[in-house]
């Protein structure tokens, strides 16, 4: 997943390597219209997550097809949606998450896959080969899925913070608490704390959530945006709500044993992000290939190397070694997941919705 | 005999052709798509309906909304007054400098420029958080100063704890002030650097100390300066999104991040466009403010 909506690059621990990744970052950033037009040849428009792909998966695609990638990196399945908003500016393969998939077929911004140009679907764990947000797959490939959880100091915190009430409901750790910006991701932990679906939150229970995320504002230092495990590694925080893949990053760089990471007992916001092809893709046979080339096994435990993140490919899953495949932060153990879900769409309404709730707490 | 435009019709209009046409293609044209869309309603995902609702503005006038705006406002006015106690200053001092100091001083107010403001944000991170350098001065003061008071015979100052600079409003209105204070300090330079001398000499010579000088003959005559100066530091601090963003806490949220987050997150453009507009109003307010206080100037002149 994105690090942050800002900045984007990979391990960010000194500020020397924070201006490098910016700069590389605003190149990226601005690259696909400038780049796409470059030299000859075939060429493919990958608009993904940053730091969510091998680091030779694009030049070992081109030299096992001849066909070039572009990538172009947004920061947030809003921003994904925002750019093709009012048309698909040029891009063959994006990625976004289940809920924003069922949002974007809906709106026809998504065309339909041809699963005979895709075999390697077969490689997909049988959880994965359908999808309530997307049934029959019709229009995604899942590529990788996420938990959030809470990222925490083992030094700071008393045992293992196995509650959303560390982060939601107590002071125990005020001032160093730190909260995701999503409004949706954020109301629907809390409704996950209330011993409620992720889904489906009735009204009463959304101003309760209000009410206690107010209550809890003066104990929290920020509502950052998808850069928590920054400030878990600067020391601004010690309790961070994060994606597993993010803090599995930062465990598994230098010092990262100083570092937990938990799925609170009531369960989490499942997500799944998925490989796509945008309605007026240019080069669609090409993007059907280097959607079937990610599902391969080996090209998919490439990029699980780097970017740590639970891999929905079984063939690609079994090449991983035992530290990535029986690692309790990448894959929750079963009976948390038990207890986690996925988000669905429930229509715009309702984000609008929460983005009203998450600004009546910002201002409150 | 003199010429005018009024004589040179088709070269006038040469020259003018291409900004024109510029602003019309670049800023007249999306200003008045956002504009129509803010009377519009969303009618699926992607599509919204021209349909002259004021329903978007009766929500931006809501009381939650207004108090983001007001919220808004008081950053940026404290912002433009601590730019204008800093800047004022700076600007005297760099138009009585010598014209050689005079260029390097100028070149180093432009000289933040040069850099992204994402990236300068970024080091202002790196210089408040709790681990950092202003953070580490303070510490090593404090150790010093512990260490002195034992030697001393007293009590030591007992652990260090840092200073929550980063996250709050405090960090946001330093950022602020840091951005934009060359958008002061530059139309006060130019305002102080055509200033008569002359006049100040006589009031000097005629008794009165440097403080009145200031006040009574400098200020005055800068004041066309100093309300330009005013505006366009308030301006764009009144419209700041990223400074909130990065260096705010859980209460630093102004206008911009709200209007940000519709056309965003919350996926409804005619909203954000009401908001944006209402922005807008409030800039001309601002210009309309401004004119006047230059008007009453030219008037005194």
């Amino acid at each position: 997943m994105a690090k942050g909506k800002y900045l984007r690059g990979a391990s960010r621990r000194s500020i020397l390597q924070q201006f490098g990744a910016a700069a590389v970052g605003i190149t990226f950033a601005g690259g696909l219209s400038g780049c796409n037009r470059q030299g000859g040849g075939r060429v493919v428009n990958f608009y993904n997550w940053d730091t969510y792909i091998g680091e030779n998966t694009l030049a070992d695609f081109q030299a096992a097809t001849g066909v070039r990638v572009e990538m172009s990196l947004f920061a947030n399945n809003d921003e994904l949606f925002a750019r093709l908003r009012a048309g698909n500016p040029g891009y063959d393969v994006i990625v976004p998450s289940n809920e924003y998939v069922t949002r974007m077929a809906q709106a026809q911004m998504i065309q339909e896959l041809d699963h005979s140009k895709i075999p390697n679907k077969a490689n997909l764990l049988p959880d994965f080969q359908d999808a309530a947000y997307d049934p029959g797959r019709r229009f995604s490939m899942p590529y990788a899925w996420t938990a959030l959880g809470i990222g925490y100091r083992k030094s700071a915190v008393d045992g293992v913070p196995n509650s959303w009430r560390w982060v939601f409901d107590s002071n125990r750790h005020a001032g160093k608490i730190a909260l995701i910006a999503e409004s949706a991701d954020l109301i629907r932990l809390a409704a996950k704390y209330k011993g409620h679906s992720v889904n489906g939150i009735p009204d009463a229970m959304l101003s309760e959530i209000e009410q206690m995320l107010i209550r809890q504002k003066p104990h929290v230092k920020a509502f950052h945006e998808d850069d928590g495990q920054d400030l878990l590694v600067s020391g601004e925080v010690d309790l961070v709500i994060e994606y597993n893949g993010d803090i599995a990053q930062i465990m598994a760089a230098e010092g990262g044993d100083q570092f937990g990471f938990v799925i609170p007992q009531e369960g989490t916001l499942l997500n799944n992000d998925c490989l796509c092809i945008p309605t007026g893709a240019p080069n669609p046979d090409d993007a059907h290939a280097l959607i079937n080339y990610i599902l391969d096994g080996e090209a998919g435990k490439h990029i699980s190397e780097t970017i740590l993140y639970p891999t929905p490919n079984g063939a690609a899953r079994a090449l991983m070694p035992e530290s990535y495949r029986a690692n309790p932060v990448i894959f929750p153990p079963a009976d948390v997941m038990a207890s986690c879900e996925y988000g669905a769409f429930e229509g715009d309404e309702r984000s609008r919705l929460y983005e009203e709730i998450f600004t009546r707490i910002n201002a409150a | 005999m003199e010429q005018t435009w009024k004589q040179a019709k088709a070269a006038f209009a040469a020259i003018a052709v291409p900004p024109v046409g510029w602003l019309l293609l670049f800023f007249l044209v999306p200003m008045a798509v956002i504009w129509a869309y803010s009377f519009g309603e969303n009618t699926g995902p992607t599509t919204i309906d021209l349909t002259g609702t004021f329903a978007n503005y009766t929500r931006a006038l809501e009381p939650l909304y207004l108090g983001i705006f007001w919220k808004s406002i008081v950053v940026a006015a404290v912002t433009t007054l601590l730019c204008l106690l800093v800047g004022f200053p700076v600007a005297l001092a760099i138009a009585f400098a010598s014209p050689r100091t005079k260029a390097w001083l100028l070149l180093l107010i432009m000289l933040p420029f040069w850099t992204n403001l994402l990236i300068r944000t970024y080091a202002l991170i790196a210089v408040l958080r709790e681990n950092g350098y202003v953070n580490f001065g303070i510490e090593w003061l404090w150790n010093n100063a512990s260490g002195l008071m034992t030697f001393a015979g007293l009590q030591p100052l007992g652990e260090f704890e840092p200073l929550p600079l980063l996250y709050n409003n405090f960090a946001v209105v330093v950022g602020l002030v840091y951005v934009h204070l060359p958008f002061m300090v530059l139309p006060l330079y130019s305002a102080l650097d055509r200033m008569d001398r002359s006049l100040m000499e006589a009031s000097l010579d005629l008794g009165a100390g440097h403080m009145r000088t200031i006040m009574s003959v400098v200020v005055p005559l800068a004041a066309p300066g100093i309300a330009s100066g005013i505006l366009i530091t308030f301006i764009p601090a009144l419209g700041a999104y990223l400074t909130p963003d990065l260096l705010g806490g859980t209460d630093s949220q102004m206008i911009a991040n709200v209007i940000e987050r519709q056309f965003k997150r919350a996926n409804d453009w005619p909203f954000g466009a009401a908001l944006s507009f209402l922005l807008m109003y409030l800039t001309f307010i601002a210009i309309a403010l401004q004119a006047m206080v230059q008007k009453r100037a030219e008037r005194r002149g």
